[in-house]
């Protein structure tokens, strides 16, 4: 953790122990106390707090005009975001699974993510879209998607992930104050798998900038949300067998922070990226490209990835042949160093 | 549900006026204001067409038929009030107070065109179906927070009520009591797929009674009926009275598009015993001998005069800047698409 305070720098004095999930609850309570124009909306968020609880408690504090417990309507939920977004208020919408999403896709595609450029900056539509994503829960059918490429690949929408407690307040301050739309992903797996110190005061990780989580001189491991865990413990195993990987956490997976990546390939010489999504047309391409137009003539190896297969995401009873292990990461650490 | 939501008028076909306690509203500047503008906008849609024949703008959707529907509305919408339009609109919009050269570069090819003038709500058309109709729910909703009178209007045709963004924005409206004005031109044809085939309700009035939303179903080529209908609706929302849907039945009297040939999927003859509103507000004028020849004939130069400057003005409207394409996706963009930019600046550099 310590190399990101020295990022972020102003580290509060006062911290708290927070699951990833109390730290985005701690991060819209900040900003709904911050700033009135700021409001919560989706559906559950309001009484019941949340699926998740992620939005415990905001309702008794904030009221329920702040805090509103919309219909069950995806596109509506999104779609009336749009109007309070143009008419000076700053909506945290959120979809209750990623694998919802899909109703507000038309919105988010055709603009929530190009009234800015429509209007040559006249309407702009600063909103955050909260949604928890992933595999790994036991959930039932749609619920664990993860489908940041279908986001990623929308011009006009930055897109979020947080691995940490840290990063997830952070993060989602940071969402708020952006003057732009921003796709928030939580990793529901990661919602209480950990507690870290997190400030009780406002504070931001920066949209754009990944994170060097772990140094090393052999392997580049690239990962985000849920994935981080898996590359730091597989990190853990390759340096039992000699091998030293540098671990690196996106953060932010529009824009791509290209600084990060090709600085530590350049070193390594060797990159293996990890993502749960869908192998074709995933994020992790991008980053494959990125180390190719900045640090091809570094590389010792051709760039390796680990994803979730071209298969929708499968029932529970699959879902850990689905997703990216510890085991199949170490594999590819392997091959790509000993190439 | 015919029975239930009779259609709604004040003058008929002949220009006869139906609803005499209306007599003293109609006066010689009120009802000339009427004609002026929809004059006006019919003269823009046939600018309009006949320059996408000549190639001078690009694919245009024309309104002809329907502008009693969108001067009747957009007249009776107060200057804090924000409209919602499609692409069908621009008539309304031009009503509201878009700027005309601005609307021809729109049909042009030119982002410029999206851009309202200052102290204008009118967004954007909406392209896709329905879309617009969640936003004026959430402007509306914006509105009431703020605790102003000002209301949003969404306009949006007969085949839009089949999308789920159209039950989505009026559950919204409803459940939040927005004031928000759900305009339904109801023309009879969602491109070739007939109203009888888009939906199996006799009425898109009755619609609202599912949301509890009051609902009206009107003469959409008497403009005057649009006009205080639409004021009704328009006092309510400012009252904190909530939305209210309005069924204009109107009749689309030309093709979807200029890339459009109707012929192909309308019956012949059908829609000749329509009589277009501006036809029908002649009649009523002068019926009442509110129609004076000289005074009409100049009111139509100057409007066409106003027209062919817009004109003058798109066409000679400054190159589109290439920086365009780049400087307006994000407040602040970002390093790769700056990168993106500059490269491609350089590559078209000396061209």
């Amino acid at each position: 953790m310590t190399t990101e305070l020295k990022k972020v720098g102003n580290p509060s004095s006062v911290t708290q122990k927070m699951t990833l999930i109390q730290a985005i609850n701690d991060g819209m309570k900040t900003m709904l106390a911050e700033d009135e124009t700021t409001l919560v909306l989706g559906e559950d968020v309001g009484k019941n707090g949340g699926v998740f609880r992620a939005t415990d408690g905001l309702q008794e504090q904030f009221g329920n005009d702040r805090v509103v417990d919309t219909p069950l309507s995806e596109s509506g939920i999104i779609g009336t975001s749009v109007g309070l977004a143009v008419n000076g208020f700053k909506p945290i919408a959120e979809i209750q699974f990623m694998g919802f999403i899909y109703p507000a896709y038309d919105q988010i595609m055709t603009h929530v993510s190009r009234l800015r450029m429509k209007t040559m900056g006249h309407f702009s539509v600063p909103m955050v879209i909260r949604a928890p994503y992933g595999a790994g829960v036991r959930a039932p059918e749609v619920h664990s998607d993860s489908t940041e490429a279908l986001f990623t690949h929308m011009p006009g929408i930055k897109v979020v992930c947080p691995a940490t407690p840290y990063d997830a307040k952070g993060l989602l301050i940071a969402a708020v104050k952006d003057p732009d739309p921003v796709l928030y992903l939580e990793p529901m797996r990661s919602y209480r798998s950990s507690r870290e110190e997190v400030p009780v005061e406002e504070y931001h990780v920066s949209i754009g900038e990944g994170n060097v989580r772990k140094e090393g001189e052999d392997v580049t491991l690239i990962a985000w949300g849920a994935m981080v865990p898996i590359i730091e413990k597989a990190a853990q195993k390759a340096e039992e067998q000699g091998i030293n990987c540098e671990v690196i956490d996106l953060r932010t997976l529009y824009p791509l922070d290209k600084d990060v990546i090709a600085e530590s390939v350049k070193k390594t010489g060797r990159a293996v990226i990890v993502h749960e999504a869908h192998a074709t047309g995933g994020l992790g391409n991008d980053v494959a490209t990125t180390i190719n137009d900045q640090a091809f003539l570094y590389m010792k190896a051709p760039i390796n990835r680990v994803t979730g297969f071209d298969v929708p995401v499968p029932f529970f009873a699959l879902e850990e042949h689905y997703l990216p292990t510890v085991e199949r990461v170490l594999k590819a650490i392997q091959d790509t160093y000993q190439f | 549900m015919e029975d239930k939501f009779p259609i709604k008028r004040i003058i008929d076909d002949q220009g006869n006026l139906l609803e005499e306690s209306f007599k003293d509203q109609l006066n010689d500047q009120f009802v000339k204001r009427f004609y002026y503008h929809m004059y006006r906008i019919r003269t823009f849609d046939r600018k309009a067409k006949n320059l996408q024949r000549q190639g001078r703008i690009g694919t245009y959707p024309p309104f002809e038929g329907q502008e009693a529907a969108q001067v009747g509305s957009a007249l009776a919408l107060g200057p804090g009030d924000w409209m919602f339009p499609t692409y069908r609109d621009h008539g309304a919009m031009l009503t509201f107070g878009a700027d005309m050269s601005r609307t021809f570069l729109y049909w042009n090819g030119r982002v410029e065109g999206c851009v309202p003038p200052d102290g204008k709500n009118i967004f954007p058309a909406a392209v896709p179906i329905a879309t617009q109709i969640p936003h004026a729910a959430g402007v509306a909703w914006a509105e009431k927070k703020k605790g102003t009178r000002n209301l949003a209007i969404a306009y949006f045709g007969d085949g839009a009520t089949s999308e789920g963004d159209f039950h989505e924005g009026l559950n919204f409206a409803s459940v939040f009591q927005t004031p928000t004005i759900f305009f339904n031109q109801n023309n009879r044809y969602a491109i070739s797929v007939p109203i009888e085939k888009q939906m199996n309700s006799e009425t898109i009035a009755q619609k609202g009674i599912a949301y509890g939303i009051p609902s009206v179903r009107i003469d959409g080529n008497d403009c005057f009926s649009v006009y205080f209908e639409t004021l009704s609706a328009a006092e309510r929302a400012r009252n904190g009275d909530g939305p209210t849907l309005i069924e204009a039945v109107t009749w689309r009297t030309g093709a979807h598009t200029t890339a459009d040939d109707p012929t192909k999927y309308r019956p012949d003859n059908q829609g000749i015993d329509v009589v277009e509103p501006i036809i029908r507000l002649e009649r009523f004028m002068k019926n009442y001998e509110f129609w004076d020849e000289k005074e009409m004939e100049e009111m139509h130069v100057l409007i066409e005069d106003e027209v062919e400057r817009a004109v003058q003005e798109m066409e000679k409207y400054p190159k589109a800047k290439v920086e365009d394409l780049f400087d307006h996706v994000f407040a602040n963009p970002p390093q790769q698409l700056l990168a993106q930019k500059e490269s491609y600046l350089e590559h078209i550099k000396g061209e």
